[in-house]
């Protein structure tokens, strides 16, 4: 309501109250509209280019057989229809990596938050000195240069990096992780939760500020000790929070991309590669019909979690 | 009654506890800058011989020397500088503009703008490059630097903040200009912007983290060493045959891509976490 109303207002006050031919005003409206768009036009511009002809274009793209040398001659290239989403699912490669990327989710996210959280708790309730060093260092990680850290966890988890000269000082034989196919993965999953944590635990930070200290000074009184405080007052008055970061989380995870491509490259034996890499060694191959599909049918998936966890919270509050 | 001193003996063991636990976080967390400290100020022949050790017995700048004399990195981080800087100063204007339209003009197809900003925040990366790609070589900037900093320029999350911040600046002080007759160009620049101060910090942070870090989209657009910034050309000098084992030259690399963004943080950290804070993205 009070939208509407300003301009009226605004415009009133600058004609001094006074009432004033309608085609005048509606040409100012106009005429402001104008201006606005201007102001907006930089981003606009970058808009379409990037983000809403993309969109619509890969959708067009994924039902062709474009190819990487069809660039110079668009016209040639052939509506396909569905093919290339049946030839997509019935790409073994593809169906695993929808597999790898639903355990980056089901892993990463939950680990993540936890990392997150648990420092978030013990920097806000637990501690009162240092409590910005300690901050200053757990985000650290966020701001970090990731094709720089995939180095150094390349050479930590070598047959004889530093984590196995760990490990044998305890008598242990260390594997070779990056290139089992079992071990590649939490190896891969590890880096993602260190890269995150920090971001995580800056959101909880921010929620846990926001519960007003009176809350647990009336449940202190009724006798309530820490856990049940934190289980009755902090976890439920925490919950928009939560599902905000596991929206933020999980859409992250869905798109991993630099932490398989630079640790592993995908493997071995595809056993880390998400779709995200599946759509960029299609590009790279070439194949950019089958490409397109393919990242359509992530930009469906991104959208369907940041539906579902938007209605969830919007429900619960 | 008789529970109060035992709750409070408990805590009194739990703090040194937790403080122990989160020292070690800590140390955790930090290991990977330390270790890539020290191997970056070690000599090939020191690492080879002792891999594992934790500080160089004798410091040199050896590998600095190789990274910028024969490794090209000096053209890198010259390229990453030039595109920060576009990609800075794009997002500066761009975002004060459209953030100050979003939040004080009133204006036909207002929702359907902001509705762009927040699609554009959700829309995967991922689901557009190849498309952005076509673009980008339509536009004959493959290999540009120029296009590695086009689809950056005008990020939603700098239009975002900028938005929010503007919501809070008193409409009052705008329509005093207004009534003293100043046109809305003048009233952006000679009002608005001046106030606009801490969001346009917390947006050139985050469009430079932004712009310093990004790696997928560079090693798709540069196609020639002399526009590799410098995570793509870290990348490829890793992939390289016989550099992998290269330990110190890899890991003054990685110092020369972490080292500015993490002086940065330290002097002002307080915008970094807003900036993700605020809106929980990159």
């Amino acid at each position: 309501m009070t939208t509407t109303l300003l301009p009226e207002t605004r415009e009133r006050r600058l004609s001094g109250a006074k009432a004033r031919p309608a085609g005048r005003s509606r040409r100012s409206a106009a005429r402001r509209t104008a201006v606005a768009w201007l102001f907006l036009a930089p981003f606009a511009l970058v808009f379409l280019l990037f983000t809403a002809i993309p969109t619509v274009a890969a959708l067009g793209f994924s039902l062709t057989d474009l190819r990487g040398a069809d660039l110079r001659t668009p016209f040639a290239v052939d509506f396909t229809g569905v093919e290339n989403y049946v030839r997509l699912f019935q790409d073994r490669s593809f169906r695993q990596d929808i597999g790898n990327t639903a355990v980056f989710v089901a892993v990463g996210v939950p680990l993540t938050m936890g990392v997150g959280f648990a420092l978030a708790l013990a920097l806000h309730s637990g501690i009162r000195r240092l409590r910005g060093v300690f901050r200053t260092v757990f985000f650290a990680p966020v701001v970090t240069n990731v094709v720089a850290v995939a180095l150094i966890w390349r050479y930590a988890f070598n047959a004889d990096g530093t984590v196995n000269k760990v490990l044998g000082a305890i008598g242990l034989a260390g594997p070779n992780w990056l290139d089992d196919p079992n071990l590649a993965m939490p190896v891969v999953i590890l880096l993602g939760v260190w890269r995150n944590f920090g971001t995580a635990m800056v959101l909880f930070l921010a929620g846990l500020q926001a519960i007003p200290q009176d809350v647990y000074e009336a449940a202190a009184l009724d006798g309530a000790g820490r856990w049940r405080q934190l289980r009755h007052i902090t976890l439920p008055l925490l919950l928009p929070t939560t599902l905000m970061v596991s929206v933020l989380l999980s859409v992250f995870y869905l798109q991993v991309f630099d932490e398989p491509y630079l640790l592993t490259g995908g493997g071995p034996l595809g056993s880390t590669e998400s779709m995200a890499l599946y759509t960029y060694r299609q590009f790279g191959a070439g194949e950019f019909g089958t490409s397109s599909a393919a990242s359509f049918v992530m930009l469906v998936l991104v959208a369907l979690v940041s539906l579902v966890q938007f209605r969830m919270l919007r429900s619960r509050t | 009654m008789t529970a109060e001193p035992l709750i409070t003996r408990q805590r009194a063991l739990a703090r040194p506890l937790l403080y122990a636990a989160l020292v070690l976080c800590a140390l955790l967390t930090l290991l990977p800058f330390v270790w890539v400290a020290s191997g970056s100020l070690r000599s090939l022949d020191e690492i080879r011989a002792d891999p594992g050790a934790w500080l160089p017995h004798r410091v040199t700048l050896d590998n600095f020397v190789r990274l910028f004399g024969t490794q090209g990195f000096g053209r890198f981080l010259v390229n990453s500088v030039v595109v920060a800087a576009l990609v800075v100063v794009g997002n500066i204007v761009a975002a004060s503009a459209a953030g100050y339209a979003l939040a004080k003009l009133e204006f036909a197809g207002k929702r359907l703008a902001f509705g762009a900003v927040m699609a554009a925040l959700m829309v995967p990366f991922s689901a557009v490059f190849v498309t952005q790609f076509v673009i980008t070589v339509d536009l004959g900037l493959a290999d540009t630097l120029t296009g590695i900093a086009l689809p950056a320029l005008a990020l939603p999350l700098s239009v975002f903040i900028m938005r929010q911040y503007a919501l809070s600046i008193p409409d009052e002080l705008l329509e005093a200009a207004r009534i003293d007759g100043a046109g809305e160009f003048r009233i952006f620049f000679r009002i608005f912007l001046p106030l606009a101060g801490p969001a346009v910090a917390t947006i050139t942070i985050m469009s430079f983290l932004n712009s310093w870090n990004n790696f997928i989209w560079p090693l798709i657009v540069a196609q020639s060493m002399s526009t590799y910034t410098l995570p793509v050309g870290l990348a490829a000098t890793s992939q390289a045959a016989g550099h992998v084992t290269d330990y110190g030259l890899m890991l003054a690399g990685a110092i020369v891509v972490m080292l500015p963004v993490l002086v940065l943080f330290l002097f002002l950290q307080r915008y970094f976490v807003q900036g993700i804070a605020g809106s929980g993205m990159r």
